[in-house]
């Protein structure tokens, strides 16, 4: 196509940052890891009702290697913990992970012998939603919130450059 | 209170195989008591307690022996479902069972250390794991069993004839939701052997109910089986209100039996949308989940919460129903049988969905009643067992329905035996709201129920009555008990031993998916490895009520 073209007759000035920041919004691809009831909400998420595809956010895989933001829906126990733990490392960057529901962000009201005590024991964490289980909306906020930051590049992808979780071996 | 029988542990074995050729050839569950910190001091710290279910589904059995030592008889050899509950009981007491084919862990993980439901275990003391388990140790044992490999003098294995591929299957996996893994031997696409691990879910359930009071204890019950929270609330407080000897009025009764339903339906719509998204049919999915939907905005405005609602309370529940329920309930039922007619109308004549699910995943009526299966699942293979019909409670025996039942126990006949039941529900249901009766929603009895709000607020007795059943919990009575009703999945039990206070001793549940799972591994072995994943949809293994 030519410069001149009469559909080309604007033209919009922009940062790459800010490109970028504006592509991957729409484009999150979730890897969910859902292990119980949280689970249960996150598939009302993705139903007709409440319908994860009108936020750019539909193309749910199962593979690590394909997502980009993974969501953990559940409770994690010690038995699950390095599960975990190897899904996030075989997801590359960038990368973001929410922690949905009360068990994930803290352990919940499983405090006992058998239930990690909150996620970022394991792994590093961007955002956290409350609830057992958090509403369908409660997730959908999440997300919106994630893709405004994404918008204005809030994330430093440095930003887990120390994180050391407690299954990593020194 | 049940009748518990006492059998000297040297007689275990005899008993049970005695017991068995009366005809009690189903094993509900096994569990173990510590004794050490019981108020009354008993002839030894640890019991082995057998519950068993005669063949004509109306009686059980409770037994219990004492043992001298952590040590027993298997009887895996009697029932095949004893091995995974022979299992689990060595994993949380520590208790052997001699003989026993594989005695391993099989909730807490393999480098954990003591026993958690031991008295002397400390609750919140978690191990970290940091490495999971190959399993190969096992899927070794099991090629040995069956004779895809043989043993050489020197030690190591012979030559396989087959080409044998080694694959894992969760448990982060989509088709394994989330907390099931099962690792397959393949011969092609053809599973020689299985071995299934579980566990990945256990959250302590049994151990947390030792140090809340019971009503505390009904949120926890909730997320047994998260698809259906308000069944496994019933089922609870039906134990503890039994323990306590009250009676409830008609219309708890009843309201209870409406729930039931509705949770059937509840349950039984999203295991049939999410088996039918792995067998390709994303359509089905949308109409089947929008009434569960529906159904969760009932719910919600009924007990404020979608999914775990904690509805009921010893004694009751937590609130009457609101007033305009009914024609709610009623727009909510519409779009269930909606959205099941459009699902039939997309699969009922659908060369694919037969094809893929006829004979396929099968397991026979004998092999799932010594696995102790029940429910859908024992029902689609032929056998007529339904807790509602052969052991009634709140007044099932009132109502008009039918058992559903299939032929083969193949997916087809689970899938189809759920779509069945979803009509016998609403059937069920109507039958209720005709003629709901009236009264209280709570016992009337202070030491059971709390007391209205006004007389909190005003009176010192009210004040007081709040603040000792709040803190204290309901005091049942000591003893032991087990009770048990159709849940959705099957028989769901309670067995609850109290010493007086207002927190049970002790807590086990008898949970259908544990059972069922049990299974699965035979049932797999053979068939195709897409076929397993049918097969596993259709168990609708919830892992919240296997792991606990
Ligand atoms: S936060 Fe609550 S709903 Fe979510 S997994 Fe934990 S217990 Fe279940």
């Amino acid at each position: 196509m030519e410069l001149n073209s009469p559909s080309l007759e604007v033209a919009i000035t922009t940062t790459l940052d800010e490109a970028i920041g504006w592509a991957r919004e729409s484009s999150l691809w979730p890897m969910i890891f859902g292990t119980a009831c949280c689970a249960i909400e996150f598939m009302s998420v993705a139903a007709s009702k409440y319908d994860i595809s009108r936020f750019g956010a539909e193309v749910v895989r199962f593979s690590p290697r394909q997502a980009d933001l993974l969501i953990v829906a559940g409770t994690i126990t010690y038995k699950q913990a390095p599960i975990l733990k190897q899904i996030y490392e075989q997801m590359s960057e960038p990368k973001w992970v929410i922690s949905m529901g009360a068990c994930a962000c803290s352990g919940g009201f499983y405090d006992n012998y058998t239930t990690l005590q909150g996620i970022d024991e394991i792994i590093p964490v961007d955002l956290y939603v409350g609830g057992c289980p958090p509403r369908p909306e409660a997730l959908i906020d999440a997300l919106l919130s994630l893709q405004n930051d994404l918008r204005t590049n809030k994330y430093n992808p440095n930003r887990h450059k120390d994180f050391k979780g407690r299954l990593d071996h020194v | 209170m049940s009748e518990i029988i006492i059998v000297p542990h040297a007689k275990i074995y005899a008993y049970i195989l005695e017991k068995f050729s009366d005809g009690f050839n189903y094993l509900l569950d096994i569990t173990a008591i510590d004794y050490s910190e019981y108020i009354i001091k008993q002839e030894e710290d640890f019991a082995l307690v057998y519950i068993l279910r005669h063949e004509n589904f109306k009686e059980h059995l409770v037994l219990k022996t004492y043992l001298p030592e952590l040590k027993i008889e298997t009887i895996s050899d009697v029932f095949k479902g004893a091995d995974w509950l022979e299992r689990e009981v060595y994993d949380q007491y520590g208790i052997t069972f001699v003989n026993h084919p594989n005695l391993r862990r099989i909730l807490n993980h393999k480098e954990f250390i003591g026993h958690p439901l031991c008295k002397s275990y400390p609750i919140t003391k978690g191990q970290f794991l940091y490495e999971t388990d190959d399993l190969l140790d096992e899927m070794n044992n099991r090629l040995l069993s069956k004779s895809v490999v043989c043993k050489l003098e020197s030690g190591s294995f012979s030559e396989c004839n087959k080409d044998l591929m080694f694959l894992n299957l969760g448990p982060s996996h989509p088709a394994s939701h989330g907390t099931i893994r099962t690792f397959v031997a393949l011969d092609g696409e053809t599973i020689e052997c299985a071995v299934s691990e579980i566990g990945y879910l256990h959250r302590g359930f049994e151990k947390s109910c030792e140090n809340h009071t019971y009503n505390q204890i009904v949120p926890y019950t909730d997320r047994l089986n998260y698809c259906s929270a308000i069944s496994n609330n019933i089922a609870f407080v039906k134990a503890v209100e039994e323990m306590l000897g009250v009676a409830i009025n008609e219309r708890i009764q009843a309201i209870r039996v409406m729930l039931l339903e509705l949770s059937r339906i509840e349950d039984h719509v999203v295991c049939l949308a999410a088996v039918l998204v792995d067998m390709g049919g994303l359509t089905n999915y949308w109409y089947m989940y929008n009434p569960r939907e529906d159904i969760y905005d009932l719910l919600s405005k009924l007990t404020g919460a979608r999914l775990t609602n904690s509805y009921m309370r010893v004694g009751g529940m937590a609130n009457d129903l609101y007033e305009g329920f009914e024609a709610d309930l009623q727009e909510v039922i519409k779009k269930v049988q909606y959205g099941v007619a459009q699902t039939l109308s997309l699969i009922k004549h659908n060369r694919i969905f037969h094809d893929r699910t006829q004979n396929v995943g099968v397991i026979s009526a004998e092999n799932a009643i010594s696995y102790a299966m029940t429910g859908p699942n024992l029902r689609a293979t032929g056998v007529a067992f339904d807790m509602r019909k052969d052991a009634p409670y709140y007044g099932y025996e009132k109502y008009k329905f039918d058992v559903v039942v299939g032929s083969v126990g193949d997916v087809y006949d689970r899938v189809m035996v759920r779509f069945g039941e979803i009509d016998e529900s609403i059937k069920i249901i109507n039958q209720v709201m005709q003629n709901l009766p009236e009264g209280e929603i709570n016992v009337k009895n202070a030491s059971i129920a709390l007391p209205k709000k006004e007389a909190v607020y005003t009176t010192i007795e009210g004040a007081m009555n709040q603040f000792k059943l709040t803190f204290e919990g309901v005091k049942v009575p000591l003893g032991e008990h087990y009770s048990s009703i159709e849940a959705t999945n099957g028989e769901l039990g309670f067995f609850i031993v109290s010493d007086g206070s207002g927190t049970p001793y002790k807590v086990k549940v008898k949970a259908p998916s544990f059972t069922a799972m049990s299974a699965y591994p035979e049932i797999v072995e053979g068939g195709q490895l897409a076929d397993a994943i049918l097969t596993l949809g259709s168990l609708n293994i919830i892992a919240g009520e296997m792991d606990r």
